[in-house]
């Protein structure tokens, strides 16, 4: 490191430019040098760096303060309901907030006003290790190939890198083979539906008769299974793939399904999990009887076999084909003819 | 907008929101008070006040015996509720045409309202207004009210109700400033886009208490400014704001030669 | 090894006297300390407020993992179910939901400060990833990428990459229906990935979506194997920035051969350590005041409901933009099976491309310059117009995804149409960028111009003056060495020059037609240039005037061409 106070650094510019050969650039003007330094208010005014002095300490005061504050509204406000809690985190986190700003404008301040504010110069290097250093590292790596024999030896270098490319195979397999799951891909492609069970609103588990729906109705539905399957996480997996959305509207207004026959007077069922990527399709308009996804805003007509009519969706939402039992309860008539959700290569497979 | 939303959850928020709410539950019970009486038994002459008003204001679009035309539905059967629903929001008289009726300062007085929902509910029968008791949102469980909330408006409406885009335009109101009464009737009867959540699947005392779980959150966010409850884009834009916004200022003070 | 300990100027064999003293003393008989404060304590750094940016970033990552330990005692990630027992809040009371997102509640309620640790934790991961982000526009901005740091450059890439990860599995933990709708929407993703997609779902959830692993699992990956690694990658980083020495802006005395500023110790400690506090403070005031990822909002994760405002943390938003954005024409069946290119363009071949972009930059930059220089000294953005130009227009293809990625925001808060922002955006993401581009080039090319004028005919400076024959003008002022130098202290690269075709006896050179591809992309860079203001112009420009005799520089009627119209350069 140069001390260099009052520098009259010979500009290497020009050299350098010469030196690559990138830019021939004779024709340049000279470095100035780095320019003189200014002392500041606190260089030369005694009583401005008692004050800078006083500051920076008052920093430091309020700093502690702030750290007493912040413990004693820990003690003084526990959380609570939604009120308490957010002057607790308020009280407390305005407490340790003003201890670090303390700290930190404190440092900063004495730093900038204080410290000595003169530059300095340091050369810099070329990265790259000289030739010497090269050399002996070369004949060093040679040295070591020659040693170990390597070159010589071709059994071994077989063998090492055949037990090499083998050892990572026993963390692997173990790894690859249970992480995930039973890998039975064809889960995809079956759901809690079947011919015959009821349909119930989400989340209560109710079961639903034709006649409680009126027209601009939209119910979401669940399969209806015991009480305490809801309270599993099986059923939380079963119900990602079977959730329903049911909408009545006037049978007129039902210009095409695509399962015919699948709703009963003029209550159809959908998946309602978007073929895009998955998400939950909910947002039904119920004058235009359009579907809107709120995640990627794909936009499906239900009214017309739930065909996308907007959006990054290709396929319709599946239907789930309805029809009502002896009791006037909805019921389903079959499984989704094909994987709900949203599109993978061996889908059609 | 969001400026105003940060200021919906000042410090001094929970006091004001408190007396807003003192207000509100007065003024609403001002206003409710007379309505259950006279959805059962409007009198005869509101019935005629109404059809006045509503030959006034409402016949050019709905029909002179709203029984809707091109451009507007028919109104008969769709009940009081409805009615006191559209005209108590100042949604209806439409302003002029658009993606969706806005709301904005009722048009009608409470007794006009009255008179025309009276009127509207004798063309057929449909659902009334609610009573002061079944939007009570003292008398709901707010832990049920979300997770109804959850499963049937929160795609629409945002899951604590700041509102949401639908297509073409439309939109989910946020439902902060909503009262009772019309957060219930809206439910019931299935304004504009919304669709219908009927007594069979939504159950009286489930639309209390998803009222009730809608009244809790205008107690405001428990970690402090609520930034709109908009989720993780607001909260984003908020960390450039002031996050890198105050860093920056920083640095260029640190950065900066003292004098 | 030396004996000498570094906190006193005694002679080396003497015994030191202070504790202080004794105490470095016994360190250095241990560790050579001697030598590493030799080497550091007065290492200089230069000082430059942009020179912050990266600070910020590594600070960010020091409040996260000190609010994480903090987190990481409480939060519990199972995903078995409970019923949550605690009063607060009162909508979830009584609900049955797993015990990470009851963790989660409990901690935010239950454990005193435990709701400022989580906000802080969250704040400080969103400006974590802005930090980041504005500190490699930094460095690409002004060149500081270039040789020897390209290495480096790619280091910090892989850090914003692991950011991100790191970000959002973070994001899932808590287990509530924002974050699941995250992750079912990764499922969508991965799903749509030819082949293997439908396995790799599987590999990643343990089965199918969602199972009861992936709250485990995220958490692995959260706490342990993303921590681990950035940490591993901040030490590299940091270790090649102390290797190659800070970058500088150029002005005076600064050259590619030294570094001019403030000794580490120190005055850049101080800086550096109240940089920290004044992170981690505003990371603080920002937990204490303002509510973020409030889950008990959204409730347990389940997977029928999604609120209206789904979106993703900011860093991920140009994902979820580019999945909105894109049109579902796309999904094709062939030989029956599904190729869903509406997923796989978006959300893997868009980003691949954006990141492709960013971590070839510096070699190709390298490639049309042809320069093998190591550079110390920053660029000024104007003066490499093209690359600031590019810089701009990724930005801009990027805030357009993000901004389409809030478009349901956008309607409600400017009351326009979804479908008409959507299409709006679909167009200005091709155009916007070319757009964005031609117009910083043309600033930068602009300023570079404005820039030789000032040093060729000085600063207005408001005074009028009358000759004899009539003739007002109006007198300039000379910019200072200073001044001048910072203007005229850059190399304005020419297009590639290559060997020709075929070599002297004609017969043809293989790898022409290479060099003939890098030549066009090297003129596609440097064709437009501003050559800097030399001596002679500037001698020149002082001799055309006619007004020699006020000495000064004053604007000339025999305007020179005025700079860099094209590659014919003046003179």
């Amino acid at each position: 490191m140069s001390e260099n106070n009052n520098p009259t650094t010979p500009s290497t510019d020009v050299d350098a430019a010469h030196e690559a050969g990138v830019v021939a650039q004779a024709d340049r003007f000279t470095d100035p040098g780095v320019p003189e330094h200014k002392p500041r208010l606190t260089d030369t005014d005694p009583q401005a760096a008692k004050r800078a002095e006083r500051i920076v300490a008052a920093l430091f005061g309020i700093s502690a303060l702030g750290a007493i504050g912040s413990l004693v509204a820990y003690f003084a406000f526990p959380p609570g309901g939604t009120a308490e809690t957010r002057l607790s985190t308020l009280l407390f986190g305005l407490g340790m907030a003003v201890s670090l700003l303390g700290i930190g404008i404190a440092a900063v301040h004495w730093a900038k006003s204080l410290m000595s504010a003169h530059e300095y110069v340091d050369d810099r290097h070329p990265i790259e290790s000289s030739p010497e250093v090269r050399e002996v590292a070369i004949t060093a790596l040679n040295q070591g190939v020659a040693d170990s024999g390597i070159a010589r030896r071709g059994l071994l270098k077989g063998a090492l890198v055949g037990a090499m490319a083998l050892f990572p195979l026993t963390i692997a397999v173990p790894l690859i083979s249970s992480v995930g799951g039973d890998w039975n891909v064809d889960k995809f492609r079956h759901t809690l539906w079947q011919r015959g069970t009821r349909l119930a609103y989400d989340p209560n588990g109710r079961l639903i008769r034709a006649a409680d729906l009126t027209i601009g109705s939209v119910a979401h539905v669940i399969p209806d299974v015991p009480a305490e399957e809801r309270l599993t996480h099986h059923w939380i997996t079963e119900k990602a793939k079977a959730v329903v959305l049911l909408v009545r509207m006037n049978p007129d207004d039902i210009r095409s399904e695509q399962r015919p026959g699948g709703s009963y007077d003029g209550i159809v069922a959908y998946s309602k999990i978007c073929t895009h990527v998955g998400c939950p399709v909910a947002l039904y308009e119920q004058q235009t009887h359009h579907l809107l996804c709120p995640c990627h805003q794909s936009t499906f007509d239900i009214a017309d076999g739930a065909k996308v009519v907007f959006g990054p969706a290709k396929r319709p939402l599946p239907q789930l084909p309805i029809t009502v039992d002896d009791e006037g309860y909805l019921v389903a008539e079959d499984d989704f003819d094909q994987p709900i959700g949203p599109s993978y290569w061996e889908r059609l497979k | 907008m969001k400026a105003l939303a940060a200021r919906r959850h000042h410090r001094a928020a929970p006091v004001v929101l408190l007396l807003l709410a003192l207000l509100v539950t007065g003024g609403v019970y001002a206003v409710l008070a007379p309505s259950p009486a006279q959805a059962e038994t409007a009198s005869t002459a509101d019935i005629e006040t109404g059809k006045k008003l509503f030959q006034a204001n409402c016949a050019t679009c709905h029909g002179p015996n709203a029984e809707g035309t091109a451009e507007a539905p028919s109104l008969v059967g769709v009940g009081a509720a409805a009615v006191d629903f559209q005209v108590s929001t100042g949604r209806m008289p439409m302003q002029m045409n658009g993606p969706q009726a806005m709301a904005k300062p009722p048009q009608m007085d409470e007794e006009q309202t009255a008179a025309l929902a009276a009127y509207v509910a004798s063309l057929g029968a449909g659902p009334a207004i609610p009573t002061d008791e079944q939007v009570d949102p003292a008398l709901g469980d707010p832990a049920h009210g979300m997770a109804l909330f959850r499963t049937n408006c929160s795609m629409c409406h945002n899951a604590v109700g700041a509102g949401g885009a639908l297509s073409e335009g439309k939109w989910a109101p946020p439902l902060t400033d909503v009262s009772p009464r019309n957060i219930y009737q809206a439910m019931l009867t299935g304004p504009q886009s919304m669709p219908v959540f009927n007594d069979a699947n939504i159950t009286p005392e489930d639309k209390r208490d998803i009222i009730a779980f809608l009244d809790e959150q205008r107690d405001g966010s428990a970690g402090g400014i609520s930034l709109g409850s908009l989720g993780p884009v607001s909260e984003g834009l908020w960390a450039w704001v002031v996050g890198l916004g105050l860093l920056i200022a920083g640095a260029v003070w640190i950065g900066a030669k003292s004098s | 090894m030396s004996t000498t300990t570094t906190d006193t100027k005694r002679p080396a064999a003497a015994a030191p006297k202070t504790a202080a003293g004794k105490a470095a003393d016994y360190l250095d008989q241990r560790t050579s300390v001697g030598v590493a404060v030799k080497e550091f304590a007065r290492k200089i750094f230069p000082d430059h407020w942009s020179f912050m940016l990266g600070e910020f970033a590594l600070y960010s990552f020091v409040v996260l993992l000190i609010s994480g330990v903090f987190l990481a005692l409480f939060f519990q990630p199972s995903m078995a179910l409970v019923y949550y027992e605690g009063e607060n809040p009162a909508s979830m009371h009584g609900e049955l939901m797993s015990i990470a997102f009851a963790s989660t509640l409990d901690l935010s309620f239950e454990v005193r400060g435990g709701l400022l640790m989580r906000q802080i934790h969250h704040w400080a991961a969103l400006v974590f990833m802005a930090s980041i982000v504005t500190h490699m526009m930094r460095v690409f901005f002004t060149g500081a990428f270039r040789k020897p740091r390209e290495l480096n450059w790619l280091v910090g890439m892989l850090l914003m990459i692991l950011g991100l990860l790191a970000g959002f599995s973070g994001y899932s933990l808590p287990d509530d229906v924002l974050s699941g709708n995250g992750l079912r929407i990764t499922d969508g993703v991965v799903k749509s990935i030819p082949i293997i997609g439908s396995y790799m779902s599987y590999f990643i959830f343990g089965g199918e979506f969602p199972g009861e692993h992936i709250i485990a699992r995220l958490f692995t990956v959260h706490i342990l194997l993303v921590p681990a690694l950035i940490l591993a990658l901040i030490g590299l980083h940091l270790f090649l920035m102390v290797l190659h020495k800070h970058t500088q802006f150029p002005g005076g005395g600064r050259t590619d051969k030294n570094v001019v500023g403030y000794p580490l110790f120190p005055v850049y400690a101080a800086k550096m350590g109240g940089n920290f506090f004044l992170t981690f403070g505003v990371l603080a005031l920002m937990g204490a005041t303002m509510s973020i990822n409030n889950v008990w909002n959204y409730g347990p994760y389940d997977p029928s409901p999604v609120g209206a405002g789904a979106q993703p943390d900011w860093y991920m938003l140009f994902l979820e933009g580019s999945l909105r954005l894109m049109p579902g024409q796309t999904e094709y069946v062939i030989a029956g099976y599904t190729l869903s290119l509406n997923v796989l363009i978006p959300a893997v071949i868009i980003p691949g491309l954006l990141f492709t972009f960013l971590f070839v930059y510096p070699f190709v930059e390298a490639k049309v310059t042809g320069d093998t220089r190591e550079h110390h000294v920053l660029d000024r953005p104007r003066n490499v117009p093209v690359r600031t130009g590019l810089g701009v227009a990724f930005l801009t293809a990027f805030i357009i995804l993000a901004v389409a990625g809030s478009n349901d925001l956008v309607a409600t808060h400017f009351q326009m149409s979804l479908n008409a922002i959507t299409w709006a955006l679909r167009i200005l993401f091709f155009v916007g960028p070319v757009i964005a581009f031609w117009i910083t080039k043309r600033i930068c090319l602009g300023l570079q111009r404005k820039d030789r004028e000032l040093v060729l005919h000085g600063h207005e400076s408001g005074r009028i003056v009358r000759f004899a024959n009539g003739e007002y003008i109006e007198v300039h002022t000379p910019l200072d060495d200073q001044e001048r130098w910072l203007r005229v202290n850059y190399d304005a690269y020419k297009p590639l020059e290559i060997a020709p075709a075929t070599d002297a006896r004609g017969v043809k050179r293989k790898g022409y037609k290479a060099d003939k591809r890098w030549q066009r992309l090297s003129k596609f860079f440097f064709e437009d240039r501003v050559e800097p203001v030399t001596p002679s112009e500037l001698a020149a420009a002082h001799s055309h005037g006619e007004h020699d005799s006020l000495g000064s520089v004053h604007e000339q009627h025999d305007a020179l061409p005025a700079g860099a119209s094209s590659t014919e350069q003046e003179r």
